[in-house]
């Protein structure tokens, strides 16, 4: 009987799948594993890597396991295959199958399908800890660097999940996939990463805050939504990563409102009133607030970009195989099948933005996206409380849908934060005031200054409100080697 | 009038609505609208499934009221409200409630969530009284001595304090704790909050039938409590809050097993519970056997004392990481080799389980519990939560 709660560590890889008892998997993995930690070895700066950490593991993945805390070393971290407990007799919750018993094979009818989710959810996880490789060295206290390489790690772990799917399940062409995985690298001109977001570095710490608050939401809702397939391990395994993306969030949404948050009490104890006296407020080491919306403007847009085309036959077709399901499908009150269902999507007609109903099959992408800009704006009122409090004018807000896009009916069309069509020249002068310019991105690089005294932080940002695990203010996050 | 009770809230300013722990949560006593995630009291089983899935430390809030927030109040929360005020407690409060004031709750919540759920006291127990004193009111000690129980030379400095109360009661039970708070201010120029300790002596005194009671204080590198009460003299006036804590208690049954591992001071309820079981009951004892890790013989508090307890009375493995040319040892490695006796206790309605140290000892223990039940044809998982249930698990760890 397999115990699939405790982690048996009596493999290299902690994991509650029985590994050991699946020597060709396990061996598999095991063949796998000298590549992965010589990737992680070659990306993340030697010192770090000789560093103490303040690192959660999971250990199991009941509630009182996952979360272990405790000084690491990264290239030591305990990287493991951890599935959410199966539901017993779980069916398929969507599609032309709904109601049938999940899947704990993969149906042959739909393996391509399947291994190329699968491949591209797997490709974006190590791409981050890629764009994130050398923000350790600015990072603005150790508390924020230890919530970066916890980011960094369990994107590590995320990657190992999906690896070992696909050596449990697609054989021979998994391999393969799983050797790719490593061999792509983000920005590279030969194999670059998959999805064209995934390329960029992550030059800042604002940056890498909206990454985690906007790109890093949007895999959580394609987690969401794998976390609903008919195929059970793939539903079991995103289950318990979105534990730990949630993780992924807090850091994105407190690291903007900490933000912004310095910026206000900066404005108020020098008695600046008006958030666009910008050189007044840069003089005083921290990021104005139209500065800051410029960086939402940028990272939103982009994150859009990631749920493609807004109707689409392939989301369609995954839908319908019960592949991918909606956003908390089993709490959606349907048939599940969408088979006379319309849904509204917004469509461009000459300069005009309209909205039209569509099959609602078809328009699986623009519902996930939907449900994204409705999870995402939480965060944006929040900050907004914070800006609010310090009896500071001026609002955070989401542009429209249609400004700034690449993909989708929207794509290198010309409209404005507010969703109004402009004219080229409008366009070119505005977007200085919508996107941050190379000048703006020179001031922020200016102020990434490392900040390694416990319990201190940058001129530009306030310190947390609570610590990791209720640890006190100065408490160590990372024991820095020095080498 | 109603009895205070405990009521477990989120912090809605520090919550970032990411509904993890209204997924985790097993009886769906989590619930959100546009504005909050709030945690429904006549739902909510203390279960703590909730508290380690949370990402931002929100959820750890606990209050004590007498008519606890609707769900509707707390959704209208744009802040958590403040404590109320209850002033001291006698023994009349729910037993569960380990501290009537919110840091020390917190705290207590925190050492013992390692035991995997809502701990519970022994059936048999006594009632423990909590909250006697607090930080507006706190009681005076007078310290009547402190002596270093770690070897000149070893790698730490434990020390052996006793505090006198002279007039003023303090009742303690083994394995409460009390708070001291240390002199001065922090950097804020607020005055610190008291730190928690360990009573390591039985209810009845250091001595006998005296009003004092012992302490096991590790001094810390740059710790301001631990620095201070390491350094007292004797005569030294002493602010003291607690006692602390109604779970973490010995069952009152001469019959009853006791198993019992620790590290470092953590050794100082269990120095407690034996000296309870010597004075009381002749020594009559259903065993106690005891799991005591340190890295050297000069570094373990109560090294010398503890080795005129006999055999009979207490079984006791100590273990030592650093002694040199010789293999690490840690408790978790002797639990393995003695998995014979320990699988016993784990089958034995009668057996309680007792842990106590530092935080990091938990995974290697439970990982050998995990070993040792798997052995025996059980699953860890459930021996431990049904023992939990039965207050015959608990954890203190820090």
């Amino acid at each position: 009987m397999l115990d699939l709660i405790n982690v048996s560590y009596d493999t290299q890889i902690p994991n509650n799948v029985g590994l050991s008892s699946d020597k060709r998997v396990l061996k598999a993995l095991e063949k796998w594993h000298p590549g992965y930690i010589n990737w992680w070895n070659d990306l993340i700066p030697e010192n770090f890597q000789q560093s103490l950490v303040y690192l959660r593991t999971a250990v199991s993945v009941d509630p009182k396991g996952w979360a272990k805390f405790d000084y690491v070393k990264m290239p030591e971290y305990r990287w493991g295959v951890l599935l959410a407990p199966q539901v017993e007799g779980r069916r398929i919750p969507c599609g032309e199958h709904a109601g049938e018993p999940a899947w704990q094979e993969v149906p042959g009818e739909y393996r391509a399908l399947m291994r190329r989710l699968i491949v591209i959810q797997g490709d974006t996880e190590p791409a981050s800890v890629e764009q994130q490789r050398f923000l350790g060295l600015t990072a603005p206290s150790l508390y924020d660097m230890r919530n970066l390489f916890q980011v960094n790690v369990e994107e590590g772990r995320h990657l190992w999940a999906m690896v070992y799917l696909l050596h449990k399940y697609f054989g021979a062409d998994g391999r393969e996939e799983a050797d790719d995985l490593l061999r792509r690298q983000s920005g590279s001109e030969e194999a670059p990463r998959m999805l064209g977001a995934f390329n960029e570095e992550t030059p800042d710490w604002l940056s890498f805050f909206m990454f985690t608050y906007f790109t890093d939401r949007d895999g959580k809702m394609q987690l969401e939504s794998l976390a609903q397939s008919g195929f059970d391990p793939l539903s079991r395994t995103c289950r318990f990563m979105l534990t730990e993306e949630a993780h992924h969030m807090f850091v994105g949404e407190t690291g903007v409102g900490r933000t912004i948050e310095r910026t206000c009490q900066v404005m108020n104890e020098n008695g600046i009133e008006d958030p666009y006296d910008t050189d007044r407020i840069r003089a005083l080491g921290v990021i104005d607030l139209p500065t800051i919306q410029k960086k939402l403007n940028l990272h939103y847009t982009l994150s859009l970009d990631l749920f493609g085309q807004e109707v689409s036959t392939n989301a369609a077709n995954a839908f319908n195989a019960g592949i991918k399901g909606r956003y908390m499908e089993s709490r959606l009150d349907d048939d599940h099948k969408l088979t006379g269902d319309t849904y509204k999507v917004l469509d461009v007609d000459g300069d005009r933005i309209i909205t039209r109903d569509v099959p609602a099959l078809t328009a699986i992408n623009m519902r996930l996206r939907d449900d994204y800009t409705r999870d995402a704006s939480g965060g944006v009122g929040r900050w907004n409380k914070i800006i609010e409090k310090a009896g500071i004018q001026f609002e955070m807000k989401l542009p429209h849908e249609s400004f700034n896009r690449k993909i989708g009916v929207f794509a290198d069309k010309l409209f404005n934060p507010d969703g109004e069509h402009v004219t080229g020249a409008e366009y070119d002068e505005g977007m200085k005031n919508w996107l941050p310019t190379h000048a703006d991105g020179d001031f922020i690089q200016s102020l990434m200054k490392p900040e390694r005294e416990p319990g201190k932080y940058a001129s530009w940002i306030a310190p947390p409100k609570v610590g990791i695990n209720n640890k006190p203010g100065d408490f160590e996050y990372v024991k820095l080697h020095m080498a | 009038m109603s009895q205070p009770q405990k009521q477990h809230l989120i912090d809605p300013e520090i919550c970032i609505r990411c509904y993890t722990c209204e997924m985790t949560c097993p009886v769906e006593a989590i619930v959100h609208d546009d504005s909050n995630v709030v945690v429904d009291f006549d739902k909510c089983n203390f279960c703590m499934d909730c508290i380690p899935v949370c990402p931002t430390g929100s959820i750890d809030e606990w209050r004590v009221v007498e008519t606890p927030y609707s769900v509707e109040d707390q959704f209208s929360w744009m802040e958590l409200p403040e404590q109320q005020d209850f002033g001291p407690a006698g023994s009349g409060v729910d037993t569960s409630i380990e501290a009537l004031d919110e840091q020390m709750a917190a705290l207590l919540a925190e050492a013992h969530s390692g035991a995997g759920g809502k701990s519970k006291a022994p059936a048999s127990a006594s009632k423990p009284s909590v909250n006697l004193y607090t930080i507006g009111k706190p009681a005076e000690a007078t310290v009547q001595g402190n002596y270093q129980l770690t070897a000149e030379g070893a790698d730490s400095d434990v020390r052996h304090i006793i505090l006198d109360f002279d007039g003023h009661p303090f009742p303690v039970l083994e394995g409460q704790s009390i708070g001291i708070i240390p002199p001065g201010t922090d950097d804020n120029g607020k005055p610190h909050l008291p730190r928690l300790y360990s009573v390591s002596s039985p209810r009845d005194g250091e001595r006998p039938n005296y009003n004092n009671l012992s302490l096991t204080v590790k001094r810390e590198p740059n710790g301001v409590c631990s620095n201070y009460v390491c350094d007292l003299k004797v005569g030294d006036k002493v602010q003291v809050t607690g006692p602390f804590g109604a779970t973490f208690l010995m069952p009152d049954d001469p019959d009853a097993k006791l198993l019992m591992i620790c590290t470092g001071t953590g050794s100082a309820p269990f120095r407690a519970f034996t000296m309870r079981r010597q004075r009381n009951a002749a020594g009559r004892s259903g065993g106690m056997t005891l799991f005591f890790g340190a890295r050297t013989p000069q570094s373990l508090p109560y090294f010398g004392p503890l080795k005129k307890v006999p055999e009979t009375m207490l079984r006791k493995h100590l273990v030592f990481s650093r002694i040199e040319g010789e293999p690490k040892q840690y408790v978790q490695d002797k639990l393995r080799e003695e998995a014979a006796t320990v699988g016993d206790l784990l089958k034995d309605p009668n057996a309680y389980i007792y842990i106590c140290g530092l935080r990091s000892m938990e995974e290697g223990v439970e990982s050998a519990f995990a070993d040792i039940a798997r052995r025996n044809g059980l699953n860890w998982t459930d021996v431990r939560n049904g023992m939990r249930e039965e207050g015959r698990y608990h954890v203190e760890t820090y």
